[in-house]
């Protein structure tokens, strides 16, 4: 099954290059560590998922870019088709001049209906060049104008136009101390909009990856290319081909809806986020040896103590014992030290995987009670190696990663949108830049998110008792489910 | 007074100065192709449908000039731009508006209206996206005063969608101009109400900075030489510096201010910052739209040694009283938001490297703690290796405009000069009476937020959801 991505705006340009440039790469290097046949296999299967054979030699991206400004758009194509491994269909790009502006109203409000169709056209097309659709990829950061507004918006028409394709979208979480002053309006409007149409938001922080860049990679004058570089080898860990669990005869054929099925069980929690080990500069890999038992133990703590990197791991922090009375520790005020998963995947790259002991993850204890672990916890692996690292393990989880940061965009766009100094003659910030009624809906919306992450820790201190079947359909019968694990359970 | 009409894609190498009364003097420095069309237009020998075919025989800029005095316009073209100003883009007339804003404004406002309008018209259909309009002008004087802030009413009449960027020289106080005060505060009413970004420019400190320049080239200290071509006073490919007129250096300043802003607009870069972004970051509220800007480094020093130290050093100078394009310390008021556009080969390590280093020292206004608004363009100016244009909304501005407040206040209480503005069809009492409100309202707002400086935060309460 194919994925086609969208690209928006500069940041979802650059990076998605980087992406198609990590997966090429990948496929064409020499360190697959495996059988010819499997290297075969997973050559085929990579190439179905991502590229398109046609006549000429080099094979074409499955992608649309959309941006409202020339220049990135220009640059990113010439920069593929330099490659000599591949490059961008000569129509698949939709561009304007005049740019968003960083107004989430502009990138929503004014170019998404406008050129809706152009988009959507280009979207189509794409589809139609598949042989079977497994679903859209989109790639935008949330702090600018076009990547967010026209994202969302874009978002959005991708689900009205194909309501039962699986929607992927990959949103870049700005920097802390500031890229651009409104950003926090413009994330806060994003991600409320795209929790209404998206299947699941797997969630990107520049800061994390600057901190990879400088300490494990060690470069000293970080660019954006490099920020890039490390997010694609991330996104190209866990969307180059796999087994599953349920077939391990052929490589998956449908890695969206893989993804969906066990990492959001229920559509109110739909943040993931990714951490990949090992990484390091490339010159040190060939020094450089990994063992199992030891990326696991890592990428565990990494996940209990909420760390982004294999460095700086807080080992102190632990699981809380199952069954045991709730201190007063675990309330709501005090900083959440455990991190708290509903679902978590582990993708598994490189020789002797399996024998490779997965036990610690499926521990009830680090997850929700309203989920079987079984449920909870699925892995995916092939012997076949990744860009170069003999051995390499991903964790996609859907926890309370994000909630710390969240909380701070909150907080800082309420800050900005409340406080109004004194005299009649000053209207409030937004006011003259978006359009009031768009931004009412909003704080609400981001708010509750915050809220429903939340609630996970409410529902963990429930769990001295057995939560009964009946308590598990109450909590899910607000929204409709359509995932298929979810509706057996029902019906038993 | 010239406007510039920017359009999209790319733009020119092109800085272009203004002198209040005196001297024009332009420079070119060309370079990418696809980067002339920002601010010039190509007209290409062939002509034809595909319009890039054909060497470009000439490039005209997408400017309008007008001038209520022919001296300074007849002068240009006569310079070497010539072949640069298309003719037919220009307003002029013979007697001047005698410093008088009525004069500009009023009578030749409504004579020269319809000339105006179809002359915006015609530059404006050339352009296949039109973002921006810059007007440059000075406030003391009568025509750049009052018929700029004339064009710039019109301009919002005509194109109400499109940014009007105003880059204002102030008058300093020992300006020789007697009633700079009146004409510059009826026009800043024009601006308050009109503009959607003014970046104020006082001549003092432009000179200040001249100075600073000459004392370095002149000190003779070991290894202090400096590349001639890389001075923010120079113009680069221009004949010898001897003999320049005083004003062309200031004015080159103010040139690459300009260059520096619209860089991110015509080249490439990996965090792209465009003219209408910074009217969307920097101003918190339609009426407190008054950038201070400041240009650095000033010069580079001809022996290549390029540690991250000097790096550093560029970042801290932008904060610098020296540096400012004002007479204004933006480091002891309030900031409401700060803009840095890097040019060169920055990297974003090192901008937030900065940013972090720098931040502790500045005060940021309490609902915007981390309010910086960044760029990246790869493309370096003429001679140097990298270089920062921060534009910053500061309080700092408000000396300047109580100290403008204080001189009108001293003519207009004895009423002198009055009766030149008066003469005038449609000039009225209640115009200066409108004007001075209308600038201590403005200086009451800048007077409100720094009340708020250094109180204790007191974050408004978060929205509860009913459950």
């Amino acid at each position: 099954m194919s994925i086609v991505t969208v690209q928006l705006g500069q940041c979802g340009n650059q990076i998605g290059h980087e992406v198609f440039n990590a997966i090429c790469s990948d496929v064409h290097g020499t360190h697959g560590l495996c059988s010819k046949k499997e290297n075969e296999s997973y050559h085929d299967a990579c190439k179905e998922r991502f590229f398109c054979e046609e006549e000429s030699e080099v094979p074409v991206a499955r992608a649309v870019l959309v941006d409202m400004e020339p220049k990135v758009i220009g640059q990113t194509l010439s920069m593929a088709a330099r490659s000599g491994y591949w490059k961008y269909g000569d129509q698949s790009h939709f561009c304007q001049k005049q740019g968003s502006g960083n107004n989430w109203a502009n990138g929503y409000s004014v170019h998404g209906p406008r050129h809706k169709e152009v988009i959507m056209n280009l979207v189509q097309k794409e589809a139609e060049k598949c042989d079977r659709l497994g679903g859209f990829f989109t790639i935008m950061s949330m702090a600018g104008g076009t990547g967010s507004g026209l994202g969302a918006y874009v978002t959005q028409c991708l689900r009205d136009a194909f309501p039962t394709s699986f929607i992927l979208n990959h949103v870049i979480w700005p920097y802390g101390t500031g890229e651009i002053i409104v950003q926090n309006y413009n994330s806060v409007l994003t991600l409320s909009h795209l929790y209404q149409s998206s299947d699941a938001l797997l969630v990107h922080e520049n800061d994390v990856i600057h901190k990879i860049c400088a300490q494990l990679m060690n470069i000293k004058q970080i660019s954006f290319r490099d920020v890039n570089q490390v997010i694609a080898h991330q996104l190209g860990s866990v969307f180059q081909p796999t087994y599953t669990a349920e077939c391990g005869l052929h490589y998956s054929r449908n890695p969206l809806g893989d993804l969906m099925e066990t990492l959001v069980p229920h559509p109110e929690f739909k943040m993931l986020g990714l951490r990949n080990i090992p990484q390091m500069p490339e010159n040190s890999l060939a020094y450089s040896t990994f063992s199992w038992p030891g990326l696991i133990k890592h990428l565990r703590q990494m996940l209990i103590a909420n760390a982004k990197m294999e460095e700086g791991i807080d080992w102190q922090v632990r699981p809380p014992r199952l069954g045991s009375s709730i201190p007063s520790s675990h309330s709501t005020n005090k900083p959440l030290q455990f991190n708290t998963s509903i679902a978590n995947l582990v993708i598994l790259r490189g020789k002797d995987m399996h024998s490779v002991d997965l036990g610690s993850f499926r521990d009830p204890s680090l997850y929700t009670s309203w989920l079987n672990p079984q449920d909870a916890f699925n892995t995916w692996k092939t012997p076949r190696a990744f860009n170069k690292y003999e051995k390499s393990a991903s964790l996609v989880s859907n926890s309370q990663f994000l909630l710390k940061p969240l909380d701070n965009v909150v907080g800082k766009a309420w800050n900005m949108f409340a406080s109004k100094p004194g005299t009649g003659a000053l209207k409030s910030p937004p006011e003259h830049l978006f359009s009031e009624q768009l931004w009412h809906k909003t704080p609400r919306t981001a708010n509750t998110l915050l809220d429903k992450i939340q609630v996970t820790v409410q529902l963990n201190l429930k769990k001295t008792s057995p939560v009964s079947f009946r308590d598990r359909k109450e909590m899910l019968s607000t929204q409709p489910c359509f995932f298929k694990p979810f509706q057996q359970m029902e019906r038993a | 007074m010239i406007i510039q009409i920017p359009s999209f894609p790319g733009a020119v190498h092109f800085p272009v100065e203004i002198i209040p009364t005196f001297n024009w003097r332009l420079e070119t420095q060309f370079s990418y192709e696809e980067s002339f069309q920002t601010l010039a237009q190509a007209v290409r020998s062939g002509g034809g449908p595909d319009i890039y075919k054909g060497k470009i025989c000439s490039l005209k800029a997408r400017a309008l000039l007008i001038d209520m005095e022919e001296g300074v316009v007849n002068e240009i073209l006569q310079g070497p731009l010539r072949d640069v100003f298309d003719s037919k883009q220009l307003i002029t007339d013979v007697s001047g508006s005698g410093n008088n804003w009525a004069v500009g404004h009023k009578l030749y406002g409504y004579q020269y209206r319809e000339n105006i309008v179809e002359k915006l018209r015609k530059a404006a259909e050339h352009c296949d996206c039109l973002q921006c309009f810059f007007i440059i002008h000075s406030m003391g004087g009568g025509t750049g005063s009052g018929l700029g802030t004339f064009v710039l009413n019109l301009l919002e009449d005509e194109f109400p969608e499109v940014y009007r960027c105003v880059t204002s020289v102030y008058p300093s106080g020992e300006d020789d101009v007697i009633t700079s005060p009146y004409n510059t505060v009826l026009a800043m009413k024009e601006l308050n109400e009109h503009a959607d970004c003014v970046l104020p420019i006082e001549n003092e400190s432009l000179f200040d900075i001249v100075n600073k320049i000459h004392q370095m080239i002149n000190s003779g200290k070991l290894g202090s030489t400096v590349k001639q071509n890389s001075l923010v006073t120079s113009s680069a490919g221009s004949a010898k510096t001897v003999q320049e007129k005083p004003f062309d250096a200031m004015n080159n300043i103010v040139a690459n201010l300009l260059l520096n802003l619209t860089s991110s607009a015509r080249f490439e870069g990996s965090l792209n910052m465009d003219l209408n972004e910074i009217s969307m970051n920097l101003v918190p509220f339609p009426r407190l739209h008054y950038l201070v800007s400041s240009l650095t480094p000033l010069y580079t020093l001809a022996d290549v040694n390029v540690p991250s130290r000097r790096l550093d050093q560029m970042f801290s100078d932008a904060f610098s009283r020296e540096h400012q394009l004002i007479q204004a310390d933006p480091k002891h008021s309030l900031y409401l938001a700060c803009a840095l556009l890097v040019r060169g080969n920055v990297q974003v390590s090192d901008l937030r490297r900065n940013i972090e280093r720098l931040k502790p020292s500045l005060h940021f206004v309490s609902w915007n703690q981390e309010g910086w608004k960044t760029g990246l363009c790869s493309v370096p100016p003429v001679g140097h290796s990298h270089s920062l244009l921060s534009l910053a909304n500061n309080t700092c501005v408000k000396p300047t405009f109580i100290e403008l407040k204080d001189r009108f206040m001293k003519l207009y209480k004895k009423k002198a000069h009055l009766h030149h503005y008066l003469h005038i069809d449609g000039m009225e009492q209640s115009c200066f009476s409108e004007a001075i409100s209308s600038l201590s309202d403005l200086i009451e707002e800048y007077n409100e937020l720094d009340a708020t400086k250094g109180g204790p935060r007191t974050d408004p309460s978060r929205l509860k959801i009913a459950v």
